[in-house]
């Protein structure tokens, strides 16, 4: 999401699941949908059956995605950046770009200030001590009317499209396959196939998921597919898109809510405490356009900050006391997971709540999280099962060694309910928020999610009403008009989400007319106000639940066009809006590229199609206001600006751990601004003593953690593997079936061997490279056989924008052995 | 909610008791009618609720089928789970995971009741609600309290406490997600996550 929000201006998946049987060509890369989303991926097959769609694979592993696709190329872990700017490289210097689509839809004509460059492998400004940039230089030329520079003729060199060429070139096929392991021939073909999109009648789309986020170039990854798409012209049309298949039922609707360290819901900032008072934060957050006449719709950023505080704080939040902007903690730093587990470590948390997220078995570096548990005061988790975290102070031998008697942490237990025994919504990858509805009450005394908080708050509340303590004002005044106040109902909360109308809204022309009645709720986020006349829980959802009722249980198949757009199922965000960005399916004059990839088109007084636009209705093409309605420039951006923190064009940086040099840069191998703590530098393994890249994954009998203690999946998938290619397990004389100890230089596992074709030894650098494939899913709690904890390897290092770990590339070392101690003889 | 009549909806509305002569007057052959009256259609008593699977963010689509009747004293057992065939992105489908929530919902390791671990004891104790709660409650209070950072060393109104964090989780409904944000970072913690970055 990091780098889809500084490239098109909204963090999410562009189109949705329906919408890729229009592909002409799938691109999978960085996920594997056949197994992690198998009823997903009927629509790849759709579009293979129907649309004769080619499916390209680019994996470490021949997946099953693989297995049914047309073209497969293998990739050294944590190469993809390489892979991609040759891929870019390919369609500039052959000239397969959709010219009209860039220059028009893109920053590719914008100028780019002189100060900025890239040398010997780093941007402009770099600061080793802090281990950061300052990104002042990476900004367009600003002319004097306060407009960023353009030169629509691409003549002038320092052009963003010209930079990225530059950049790109050092990318040949040759270089790919010395990085990445990719045979060039497979490279060029695939090349072949994807430059085959570059020109409105046909599109391609990008199917990726945690294979490329789980790196310390994560966002960069994803980035790269970004600006390929945009290249290509694949971007706000059906069958293209930049499409992040997303891991949770719900992570897309909890990542709008804001349920991270520095946000509030909807993609609003949870200030720092750089931002002292209220002015402080919106100065910063003003928007003015870049360009003439652009929409800039987050210069609307105020109507949704103050409707927040009004949901979150009531009648607290005046106008007077800045909307209770005192009552929001100011963030020092981000505490992102690795962070939490860190200060946790260093023994600077007391207390931690664990609703739903085992933290024991899902952080990087097993063995520090479980050291940082231990020191604890207290714990309390929050789960329909049973789980390692709740029971990390239990001893299972090299399982889980601990002391017992010796951790002092207090830990409480309280059980939740599962999915089929609430009521309430899901937003999907596609951003589509439906409604379910309660099957049976949960088991035993189990209570909602919602129930369980509410509880907690309702006491916490009384006891701050009754002794008063430290600041009780945003607790005592926290908004919670709820019919039963230990119990909200999920329909309460929709509405809350939506937004009400507080005080009668009236027509400035005539005040006589009400636009808007007190108490209703707000119909869309166009209607949100800045004066505290509004609320809304989160702006993006208004419109979810209105006047006209809760449109998240709408459950009409219509599909007019046949276009796989069901508009009156559920609801989707923005303004139920499922393809974003689809005023670029036409275009400057709002005609469609082409017959085939026809979408939303203007017909001489308004733009009309199958969906809604994600635009002004009525805007004329001659205003030439750009489709990326968030960016100021009113394109989208090859060239990010300082919106990143590891700069604005990809760069190919080596996992922390890697078995070779960074050969376009040695000084500078792997990301230069991602975060290290200082305990962890020395946990990094070199490739003498840890030869072998290794990998983690899913199973497609199994989620995370959650499964082992299901019995059908765990009689499908009982207990921990790993995958061996043939020439490894050749050369260590392992057999299938053997015990094997899998070590990295923060802890060992034991577990069976499958030796396996499915993951190839790569030639990288001129050398043979033996990658290892270890599955997640086992831990000591479960139906399923006891595992070790496959993060008991993983390094604790995350990506340089949002810290997700770098799961997915990591050194190890591989030896036989015998079965560990408790395991079951099979 | 109630269903339009599908064909399924159709086979619940016949379940056993429809009459052969019936199902051949709607135009059913008499090897269907035949198999409609010797074995009652499972799940024609059920109650049918449209539910979403809790795995991937494909959202899939599920019926949830319960017995019991809803009524005051009657508890509600959920005993099938299968893919809803009108949902427009799964079309009834379920893999290997969805295909087995019914194991979720029955799972050995269920958490039924609230429990408690004392520092350093060797097992967890049953305790009730109200003990529970009121324990996290005071807990919270105490810590908060005592490490609750008003300002910070510019003197600039921080009002955060640091000591605590929360890994949230994002297979809570969007609801229970609003009201776990407010709880939280009404008490001033800046260390809240999701899996979403992990």
């Amino acid at each position: 999401m990091a780098s889809l929000a500084p490239t098109f201006g909204r963090g999410a998946m562009t189109n949705h699941w329906n919408d890729i049987k229009n592909a002409d060509v799938i691109l999978v890369m960085g996920g594997n949908p056949a197994e992690a989303h198998p009823c997903g991926f009927k629509w790849v097959t759709e579009a293979k059956a129907h649309n004769k769609a080619k499916l390209i694979v680019v994996d470490p592993r021949f997946t099953r995605s693989a297995a049914v696709s047309d073209l497969y190329a293998p990739l050294r872990p944590g190469t993809d950046i390489a892979f991609l700017l040759g891929v870019m490289r390919h369609i500039l210097t052959n000239d397969k770009i959709h010219t009209e689509y860039v220059k028009a839809f893109t920053n590719a004509t914008f100028i780019v200030r002189e100060g900025f460059k890239f040398e010997n492998g780093l941007f402009t400004g770099y600061d080793e001590t802090k281990r950061d940039y300052a990104r002042g230089e990476w900004e367009y030329e600003i002319g004097e009317d306060g407009f960023a520079k353009v030169d629509p003729t691409l003549a002038n060199p320092r052009c963003v499209l010209n930079l990225l060429k530059a950049h790109v070139e050092r990318y040949t096929p040759e270089t790919v396959e010395k990085i990445c392991g990719t045979p060039k021939d497979k490279f060029l073909k695939i090349c072949e196939h994807v430059a085959s999109t570059g020109n409105g009648e046909r599109s391609m789309t990008s199917l990726y998921a945690l294979g490329w986020t789980q790196h310390s170039h994560g966002a960069q990854n994803i980035r790269c597919m970004a600006m390929l798409q945009l290249l290509l012209g694949n971007m706000g049309v059906p069958g293209g898109g930049v499409n992040a298949l997303r891991g949770h039922a719900n992570v897309q609707g909890i990542t709008d809510l804001g349920l991270l360290t520095t946000a509030l819901p909807g993609y609003l900032a949870l200030p720092s405490q750089a931002e002292a008072t209220y002015a402080d934060h919106m100065k910063t957050r003003r928007f003015k356009p870049l360009r003439p006449g652009q929409t800039s719709f987050w210069q609307n950023y105020e109507k949704f900050f103050v409707s927040f505080q009004k949901a979150m704080f009531g009648q607290a939040a005046t106008k007077e006391n800045d909307w209770a902007y005192d009552y929001l903690p100011k963030w020092d730093t981000p505490y992102d997971v690795l962070k939490i587990v860190d200060t946790m470590y260093e023994g600077k948390l007391n207390g931690c709540i664990a609703q739903g997220l085992n933290v024991l078995m899902a952080s990087a570096h097993k063995g520090k999280a479980l050291q940082g548990l231990a020191k604890l005061k207290w714990l309390v988790v929050i789960d329909p099962l049973e789980t390692e975290t709740a029971r990390f102070w239990e001893n299972h031998g090299e399982f889980n060694e601990i002391d017992s008697a010796k951790v002092q942490t207090e830990v409480i237990q309280l059980p939740a309910c599962t999915v089929a025994e609430e009521e309430g919504t899901f937003t999907n990858s596609g951003r589509n928020i439906q409604w379910h509805w309660k099957a049976a009450n949960g088991a035993g005394e189990s209570r909602s999610d919602l129930e369980i908080m509410a509880g907690i708050h309702t006491r916490l509340r009384a006891l701050y009403a009754k002794e008063g303590g430290a600041f009780p004002d945003p607790i005592v005044n926290l908004s919670w008009n709820y019919a039963r106040p230990e119990a909200p109902s999920a329909d309460e909360v929709l509405r809350e989400l939506n937004g009400y109308v507080l005080e009668d809204v009236k027509d400035p022309q005539d005040p006589n007319k009400v636009l808007m009645r007190a108490g209703t709720l707000v119909p869309g986020f166009g209607a949100l106000r800045a004066d505290g006349t509004t609320t809304s829980g989160c702006w993006i959802y208004t419109g979810c639940y209105t006047e006209a009722g809760n449109m998240t249980m709408r459950r009409s198949t219509d599909d007019p066009t046949g276009l796989g757009v069901y508009q009156n199922w559920g609801f989707v965000w923005p303004a139920n809006r499922r393809i974003l960005y689809n005023r670029a399916s036409a275009d400057a004059s709002g005609k469609p590229w082409s017959t085939r990839k026809k979408y939303i088109a203007w017909n001489g007084s308004r733009w009309t199609g199958p969906d809604v636009p994600d635009y002004g209705p009525t805007v004329k093409p001659e205003a030439s206001v750009g489709p990326f309605i968030m960016n100021p420039e009113g394109v989208s951006r090859l060239f990010t600006r300082g919106l990143m923190r590891d700069g604005p064009f990809p760069e190919h940086y080596e996992p922390f751990e890697s078995p070779v040099a960074n050969s376009l840069h040695e000084k500078v191998a792997s990301n230069p601004v991602a975060r290290v703590f200082k305990e962890d530098w020395k946990e990094f393994g070199k490739a003498d003593k840890f030869p072998y890249v290794a990998t983690t994954y899913r199973l497609t009998e199994h989620f995370h953690y959650w499964t082992k203690t299901h019995l059908i999946n765990a009689i499908l998938q009982p207990e921990l593997f790993a995958e061996l290619p043939e020439a490894l397990a050749k050369e260590k004389g392992i057999g299938p079936g053997d015990w094997v100890r899998i070590s990295s230089a923060r802890g060992a596992i034991k577990c069976k061997a499958v030796v396996t074709k499915r993951l190839p030894t790569l030639t990288i650098h001129g050398k043979p490279t033996h990658v290892v494939g270890i599955p997640i899913h086992y831990g000591f709690v479960g139906t399923a056989r006891k595992g070790h904890a496959t993060n008991t390897l993983t390094p604790f290092v995350g990506d340089a924008n949002v810290n997700t770990p770098e799961y997915k590339a990591f050194l190890v070392n591989v030896e036989k052995t015998t079965a560990p101690a408790g395991a079951p003889s099979v | 909610m109630q269903l339009e009549v599908s064909r399924r909806g159709f086979m619940r509305l016949g379940g056993a008791a429809l009459a052969t002569s019936t199902m051949s007057a709607l135009g059913f052959g008499a090897g269907e009618a035949l198999a409609a009256s010797v074995r009652p259609f499972k799940l024609s008593r059920a109650t049918e609720t449209r539910s979403t699977c809790p795995y991937c963010s494909v959202s899939c689509g599920t019926l949830v089928y319960s017995l019991g009747d809803a009524s005051k004293n009657a508890r509600a057992e959920i005993m099938h789970i299968e893919g809803d065939p009108d949902h427009p992105v799964n079309r009834g489908t379920l893999c290997p995971r969805g295909a087995a929530i019914l194991d979720f919902v029955r799972s050995a390791q269920r958490l039924k009741h609230p429990m408690h671990r004392a520092p350093g004891a060797k097992e967890f104790k049953r305790v009730s609600w109200d003990f529970a709660l009121d324990r996290v409650a005071k807990l919270m209070k105490e810590d908060r309290d005592k490490n609750f950072v008003a300002k910070n060393n510019d003197g600039v109104t921080v009002n955060r406490w640091p000591t605590a964090a929360a890994f949230t989780t994002s297979t809570q409904s969007n609801e229970a997600g609003l009201v776990t944000y407010k709880v939280l970072r009404g008490t001033g913690i800046v260390g809240i996550e999701n899996q979403a970055r992990i």
